[in-house]
């Protein structure tokens, strides 16, 4: 049996964290089939849902800070992820299932790390930097940075990841978020996309910013991509250029649910499909 | 440890394992088995139940997440307006089959008949897309769920 603790505040939260074997518990979703499938085996939880300070979303005149434990229910239904964020909420409404998104939280996804996780690459094009807290004070570490490879992060022993602060976009832009898997609900990425198209007032792109989601040990981005469409207006031959860099940037694996190849060829393909978008070709 | 819950209408208090789930805690201890187990990984929806109004998977939750809670599951339909109009429209439209499905179908649906407006079939479609009839009696149920919409908001009942 183990025990299950928890604490209504972070003040009360950091005496439980000086035992490392035991496991941080947010939706549940991950943490709980592991330990039911012998892949993980804590002494005890610590379940966060009851620390208010770990949840909502509010608003500062830059940015939004979307606090860790707040569920994807939560996300999908705040005006604020709407208006701001389009590209996440785009993810959140394909993340798993209703059910899942009932339980499951924006950090635990985050910490999970997977490259999988379908919160990820909205995240990379929105720049956001993840507040992590400690007993000792704060660290800000851009999510990019907090993902080193398939599960693991730079949380350190005693650390927990309180929020995600995003810069609320500005100007002209096109979110989009797309996934390819083998059904619906509760399908693992194929290979998924992030896209966030900054335009200026002549039309053209001032800013590209791309991730992919499932075709690499990590969330993959194509700089020499970004770089190619700033400038630029949009037409077919720009984009097919950007999605041959794309499909040579990611760095897919052959497993069961598709091989390298046929994600390498999605990856570039999620790119062109921006220009199925009207208000990225009128 | 103790746990103080509402469970289906009644308060409760009983003594358990902190970690045990609450899909066991419910068949196995209190012998409510309206709630199924298919995959106990939050694949298949069938342990769903409601927390506080919500749905939640039971086969992903710890017994004492429930402290403090209100609990429903499918033998507390009587007590509930939205379950109870899915059950009787379930039975109407023909949406059981073999039936394992049904209280996990029946509590998705109850959420989402919580969230406002009526969804129209492909927005039912979706917000039971967390939910497996292993049956594929998909298109009846679909049907069941939008003859509860139009009892509740007091639209045609034939």
């Amino acid at each position: 049996m183990r025990d299950v603790f928890f604490p209504e505040s972070l003040e009360a939260l950091w005496p439980f964290l000086v035992e490392p074997s035991r496991a941080l518990l947010a939706g549940g979703t991950d943490l709980l089939v592991k330990v039911r499938a012998g892949r993980a085996d804590p002494s005890a939880f610590i379940c966060l849902e009851r620390i208010a300070e770990l949840r909502g979303v509010r608003e500062g005149k830059r940015d939004l800070w979307i606090g860790a434990c707040t569920s994807h229910a939560e996300l999908i239904g705040h005006p604020l992820v709407e208006r701001h964020l389009p590209v996440l909420h785009q993810a959140l409404r394909r993340l798993g299932s209703p059910l899942i998104r009932r339980m499951g939280t924006l950090g635990g996804n985050l910490c999970t790390a997977s490259p999988a996780g379908d919160t990820l690459p909205p995240l990379y094009v929105l720049n956001a930097v993840l507040e992590l807290r400690s007993r000792s004070g704060v660290r800000q570490v851009p999510v990019g940075e907090f993902i080193t490879g398939p599960g693991r992060t730079r949380l350190e022993p005693g650390e927990i990841l309180a929020g995600v602060r995003v810069e609320k976009p500005a100007g002209r832009q096109v979110h989009h978020f797309e996934k390819v898997g083998q059904r619906k609900a509760m399908a693992i990425g194929v290979a998924s996309m992030a896209a966030l198209l900054r335009f200026s007032a002549d039309g053209a792109i001032e800013a590209a910013r791309f991730a992919w989601g499932s075709v690499g040990p990590t969330v993959m981005t194509c700089q020499p991509a970004e770089a190619l469409l700033a400038g630029e207006r949009p037409s077919r031959e720009v984009f097919e250029r950007a999605a041959a860099l794309a499909r040579a940037a990611v760095a897919p694996i052959d497993d069961i649910r598709a091989s390298a190849e046929y994600r390498r060829t999605v990856s570039g393909n999620l790119l062109l499909r921006l220009l199925s978008l009207h208000s990225v070709l009128p | 440890m103790e746990i103080r819950f509402v469970l289906n209408g009644k308060e409760t208090r009983l003594d358990t394992a902190p970690d045990r789930r609450v899909v066991d805690l419910l068949r196995e201890d209190l012998g409510l088995t309206g709630t199924k187990e298919g995959c106990g990984s939050g694949e298949c929806g069938a342990c769903a139940v409601l927390l506080n109004g919500e749905s939640r998977l039971g086969c992903l939750m710890l017994a004492a997440q429930l402290d403090g809670k209100t609990l429903t599951t499918i033998e507390g339909a009587a007590g509930d307006g939205r379950l109870q109009a899915l059950q009787e429209t379930f039975v109407r439209c023909g949406a059981v089959q073999c039936g394992f499905c049904s209280p996990g179908m029946i509590v998705a649906a109850a959420d989402l008949l919580g969230e406002g407006p009526e969804p129209g079939r492909e927005a039912i479609r979706e917000g039971l897309s967390g939910n497996l009839c292993r049956c594929t009696g998909y298109a009846k149920i679909v049907d069941a769920v939008q003859a509860a919409f139009e009892t509740l908001q007091g639209g045609p009942n034939p």
